[in-house]
């Protein structure tokens, strides 16, 4: 079981991102550690993109405030590095194909997992092109996290079966960002994600916002992914985000403990 | 030299390294779905029929090869030849691919068309096509482009489109193709992208090349009517770069004829201020594609910048990307002084306004021409015509014209 499949042995995983730099580095080292000590079962963290075109507006300006704030891709892995010291569950980063790629492929994977770093999340880069960045990362120890949308259809067969670390089931069409309700059919989709592989957890993301959307989505899978809710109590509180933020991640893996038992 | 174009199912479209589909899941079914749809209709004879008589009778195709005597004469050297794609319907050669892939949209059982536009060019010609064919249209626009180009946002309007000013980023034309992608992912069933240039994620180079190659299939047959030869040069300029491989695509295979992109250099590519991408970018994954972009050391999106909106992109479209490689084509910078020189002579030698964008093409035929001999001859094609351009030309020489 690779680490990352861990975080999904303590009931149903509660799985918050943020985008590292926003408002600044400290206050991310400090709110990965909170969110840590507060129930996430993983943390995505964002390496920020001038122009991330799958997420929506809310992630967006996260990413903007913090390459405003001089955050770089060498920044944020010292980041991590200091954090290590103290989190223990998955870190797992999220960013754009041009971030790795620029940095250099194989120099991105070798400092990722230097840091301690467990898995990476690349949403532009689909499975045709998986095989450019995954062989790399998988050297060095780190999952490549799969997505499956609502209009993948006859393509999750193909990419269950080869899907590592867990599986990112996008709730809805779209980008990132809070929706006041998600119909698509979560339960039909995993059904034809355990068909192809029935060992792989996955999590559901993509506007999930309250502890009942946290629980709805999490009926038919193994977690929650919740992105943009977060970012926008960061973007409001600032540098004082750690007790709001901490406070939300508590109540959030709270509702999942309580439907779903610890 | 043969550009790997994809005729095997699910070709991942690579022109060299370059190209690819890096876009997210949530769109694969959709450009797969378009790929296989493009493939069945683009050599079905109904469809060739349907979309020969649009571009004929409805755009004004083919558009004229016209010798510019008194330029070629002024200039004194080689002899140059205009391809007036500004002649066509809408005013520019945005047209042809719009009415390809508008009628494949409507093949393909869609019933809206979303579009991306920097100068506007693209986004009147999708909204053209949208009122015939009966079409919904929204358009993306940054929103200082709006502003730059107002005419055209009118025109979009009074042609029953919606236009979305998009303020995110730096508000210009790689920002209103982000915009168009977001709005992709949240609707795709009933809504096509009628992407504008030779970019994106495959199939989009290669539809939108197929589309634009009747640029320089009607150059070679023109040509070879007036002159009983093939060009010496075939000029033409580049943002993502549809009418340039538009111009290119006939005579990639003809080791004789120099093809020539005139990209957009800004204030100068020693400054920040540019838009020139082959000549200040590095390789790069952007915008569903591999290929060269103008960027930082950690791969974030530089904002670029040129006079002409339909310039204003930090990258190229794939398979300029492998031309460059090659040495098969040749990329050369061109400034907005230049670029503005060049729109007011060919207005007053030739009595043509060419949009700013072709004016880059212009400008680099004039230094070019003097150095060629009388019998050689340079093709520039003259992608637009320069009418929106006037009151921001206007501006740029301190003078204050409204609309």
């Amino acid at each position: 079981m690779s680490n990352i499949e861990q975080a999904f042995t303590h009931g149903k995983a509660f799985i918050p991102f943020l985008t590292a730099g926003d408002p600044d580095l400290e206050t991310t080292a400090e709110l990965i550690r909170a969110m840590a000590e507060n129930g996430a079962d993983l943390i995505e963290v964002g390496i920020p993109f001038s122009d991330p075109t799958a997420e929506g507006v809310v992630i967006q300006g996260a990413d903007l405030r913090a390459l405003s704030s001089g955050t770089t891709t060498d920044r944020v892995f010292d980041m991590i590095s200091e954090v290590r010291k103290d989190v223990t569950i998955p870190l797992v980063f999220m960013t754009y194909a041009n971030v790795v790629f620029s940095y250099g492929l194989e120099r991105f994977a070798q400092r990722a997992a230097e840091v301690g770093a467990n898995g990476v999340i690349l949403p532009d880069v689909p499975f045709e092109e998986k095989e450019e960045f995954a062989p790399a990362f998988r050297a060095h120890g780190l999952d490549m996290i799969s997505f499956i949308a609502p209009t993948s259809h006859d393509r999750v067969r193909e990419i269950a079966s080869h899907a590592e670390g867990f599986i990112y089931c996008i709730s809805s069409l779209g980008v990132t960002g809070v929706r006041q309700k998600i119909t698509t059919d979560i339960g039909a989709m995993m059904r034809l994600v355990r068909e192809a592989n029935p060992q792989i957890p996955c999590a559901v993301g993509f506007g999930i916002a309250t502890p009942q959307q946290a629980v709805d989505m999490a009926r038919y899978s193994d977690g929650a992914i919740v992105g943009s809710a977060i970012v926008k109590i960061v973007a409001e509180y600032g540098t004082q985000s750690v007790a709001p933020v901490s406070a939300y991640v508590a109540e959030m893996k709270a509702a999942l403990n309580a439907a779903y038992g610890a | 030299m043969e550009p790997p174009t994809s005729t095997g199912e699910h070709c991942t479209g690579r022109f060299g390294v370059h190209g690819g589909q890096y876009v997210p899941e949530t769109l694969m079914n959709a450009v797969i779905e378009l790929e296989d749809a493009y493939n069945t209709f683009k050599d079905d004879p109904e469809f060739r029929r349907e979309l020969a008589d649009l571009l004929n009778n409805y755009a004004g195709r083919p558009s004229r090869l016209y010798y510019a005597e008194k330029m070629t004469k002024d200039l004194g050297g080689a002899k140059i030849y205009l391809k007036r794609e500004d002649l066509n319907h809408t005013g520019s050669h945005k047209i042809n691919n719009v009415l390809g892939q508008a009628l494949l949209a409507k093949k393909m059982g869609k019933t809206r068309l979303i579009a991306e536009t920097g100068a506007g060019q693209h986004g009147v010609a999708t909204a053209t096509a949208a009122a015939l064919l009966g079409m919904e249209c929204v358009v993306f626009m940054g929103k200082e482009d709006t502003e730059r180009q107002a005419l055209n946002v009118y025109r979009m309007r009074l042609l029953g489109a919606d236009v979305v000013p998009v303020t995110s980023g730096t508000a210009t034309l790689k920002d209103a193709v982000s915009e168009a992608m977001r709005e992709w992912t949240s609707r795709i069933d009933d809504t096509h992208y009628c992407l504008g240039s030779v970019m994106g994620p495959h199939p989009f180079p290669m539809i939108v090349r197929d589309f634009q190659a009747v640029i320089s299939q009607e150059i070679k047959e023109q040509l070879m009517e007036a002159e009983g030869r093939l060009p010496d040069v075939v000029l033409a300029c580049v943002g993502g770069g549809s009418n340039a491989i538009g111009s290119f695509y006939n005579f990639i295979d003809d080791p004789s004829v120099r093809l020539i992109g005139c990209e957009a250099a800004g204030r100068g590519i020693d400054t920040f201020e540019t838009a020139a991408t082959i000549n200040t970018g590095s390789l790069g994954i952007f915008h569903g594609m591999k290929s060269y972009f103008c960027q930082d050391e950690y791969g974030q999106i530089a904002p670029v910048y040129s006079i002409s909106a339909g310039l204003d992109y930090p990258g190229i479209g794939p398979e300029h990307a492998w031309l460059h490689d090659e040495g098969r084509a040749e990329y050369v910078p061109v400034t907005d002084d230049q670029a503005v020189n060049a729109f007011e002579y060919m207005s007053r030698t030739e009595g043509i306004i060419p949009a700013i964008e072709s004016a880059h093409a212009v400008a680099y035929a004039m230094e070019l021409a003097p150095t060629m001999d009388p019998d050689q001859i340079i093709v520039i094609t003259i992608s637009g015509r320069g009418d929106k351009d006037c009151a921001a030309i206007a501006r740029y020489r301190g003078e204050d014209i409204h609309e």
